[in-house]
């Protein structure tokens, strides 16, 4: 159990069964009354946010959560299948958890998976992933300089917007946490 | 380095509260307002259910000067102000330090509606000095001063916006959570600044009932942007109904097993002799401050 003043952005807590963390906190305290703690939560599974006040005295549930350190091992049909490479445990899990960061996905590619539960519920990726632009108008030498972009597909399919001097075959880096491209590895040949 | 290079930034907040403390200080003197200065360290903080007082060897810090200031009034001073430190056990964030400055005056014979023309003819005058016009500007909002104010009863707002009468039956614990999930974004949305007046007897602290509707306390809250930035009373002079107040509180904080603080026999020697009819006022200097350089934070408004 966490009290009261435990309570801080950030913090991880359950509520009504269900796992939160804390998006904004402000400690108040109307004119002769009592300190209260105003949160902001968001639901870990579902994305919903929700406004909460929590008196000093109360007492705030602890999440069961677990965090694991998993490997990424093959796409099965429209699952994903992971290890656990001290047990050998595989962990299967769909698109309703990863949402686009499948497309970022790499064989053997290390990920900590959060279980509420023992449920797995989130999935976080390295922040930056390479992958292969596979699609792409042809690039233009000598502007490295403007912000224009390009549509271009990854070698999965997946589309992003590209700097105009980007051509099929190049490796890029993408950020996982946006989706969006980061810098360039190496041209392609 | 990191510690010089945040003093540097804080350059602009730190002119703008000495402007502010100066203009405070103009605007009491040219009004005959005596600056006093009253003990930090106290044998007998004022006893109030949710304000703890840090400990200070045998004493206490002062969570505010006015049993003191209250006591200059009985001695026939007549308009007094003071600003210094105040300190509030557990207090913390963006709006709250367990260290902040206070400003307090109080004036005879006056009650809170003489103290209320005190406090927007002070606003107005402290804005100017700092911004150069009656005006703040908070999250690109803008708040004149020197227009009309919005005055709401506490009865009008928790019967609009929570749907029951604090005044016809008060429940403490309800009041604070509607206060903080309903009331105050009313109050945020309101583009003057509001006064928050006439609150139930049972949450009158150190104001007195209103005469001919005792089930009221006059007692106002001065509100900017939702921001609670003053509180003020027409004070009680009445010393047998005050032994009462501060021994029901006493009772209040050992139930719920939060220190007692003794009951202050100089202050209450003096109500007996005789406390004239006054009104007085609590502004926070760093709320105000934050209000004036539109910060996010006390800590941006304070050096250390």
């Amino acid at each position: 159990m966490y009290s009261a003043s435990d309570l801080r952005k950030g913090l991880k807590i359950e509520v009504d069964g269900a796992p939160y963390v804390i998006t904004d906190f402000q400690f108040v305290k109307p004119g002769k009354g009592q300190a209260l703690y105003r949160c902001k939560i968001k639901n870990l599974i579902t994305g919903g946010t929700v406004d909460k006040t929590y008196r000093a005295v109360e007492k705030i549930d602890k999440p069961n959560l677990e965090e694991r350190d998993l490997i990424y091992s093959y796409a099965d049909a429209d699952q994903f299948v992971f290890m656990d490479s001290s047990t050998y445990e595989q962990i299967h899990i769909g698109n309703d958890i990863l949402g686009d960061q499948r497309w970022f996905l790499v064989e053997d590619m290390e990920v900590q998976m959060l279980f509420f539960n023992n449920q797995p519920i989130e999935v976080t990726l390295p922040f930056f992933v390479e992958r292969t632009i596979a699609e792409t108008e042809p690039g233009v030498r000598g502007d490295t300089a403007t912000n224009v972009q390009k549509p271009a597909k990854l070698d999965n399919g997946y589309e992003i917007q590209v700097p105009l001097f980007i051509n099929e075959g190049d490796r890029v880096r993408i950020d996982t946490r946006t989706g969006k491209y980061a810098d360039r590895v190496s041209k392609g040949f | 380095m990191s510690t010089l290079h945040a003093l540097r930034a804080k350059q602009r907040a730190l002119t703008i509260r000495a402007t502010c403390l100066t203009a405070i200080r103009t605007f009491f003197n040219a009004r005959g307002f005596l600056e006093v200065e009253t003990p930090v360290r106290v044998s007998a903080p004022a006893l109030e259910p949710h304000l703890d007082a840090e400990p200070s060897g045998t004493c206490y810090l002062r969570t505010s000067p006015e049993l003191h200031m209250k006591q200059l009034l009985c001695a026939g001073y007549e308009r007094i102000y003071q600003m210094g430190p105040c300190f509030r056990q557990a207090e913390q964030g963006a709006w709250h330090r367990p260290e902040y400055t206070m400003l307090e005056w109080y004036r005879t014979p006056a009650d809170y509606q003489d103290i209320l023309a005190d406090t927007r003819a002070l606003l107005v005058a402290v804005s100017r000095a700092v911004n150069g016009e009656p005006t703040v500007h908070r999250n690109g909002r803008a708040w004149t001063l020197d227009g009309d104010w919005e005055v709401h009863t506490v009865r009008d707002l928790y019967q609009r916006w929570a749907g029951w009468d604090p005044v016809a039956a008060y429940e403490a614990d309800r009041f604070d959570i509607d206060w903080v999930e309903r009331i105050v974004p009313v109050l945020e949305a309101i583009p003057t600044p509001v006064i928050v007046t006439d609150y139930p007897a049972a949450a009158a602290a150190l104001a007195r009932r209103k005469p001919g509707a005792p089930e009221v306390a006059e007692r106002w809250e001065l509100f900017i942007a939702g921001v609670e930035l003053a509180n003020a009373y027409s004070e009680l002079t009445d010393p047998v109904e005050q032994q009462a107040r501060f021994e029901a509180c006493a009772r209040e904080r050992q139930a719920a097993g939060r220190a007692v603080y003794p009951i202050d026999s100089a202050f209450m020697a003096a109500l007996e002799a005789g406390l004239p009819p006054c009104g007085g006022i609590a502004l926070g200097i760093d709320r105000w401050v934050m209000l004036l350089a539109d910060a996010q934070h006390i800590d941006e408004v304070n050096a250390f």
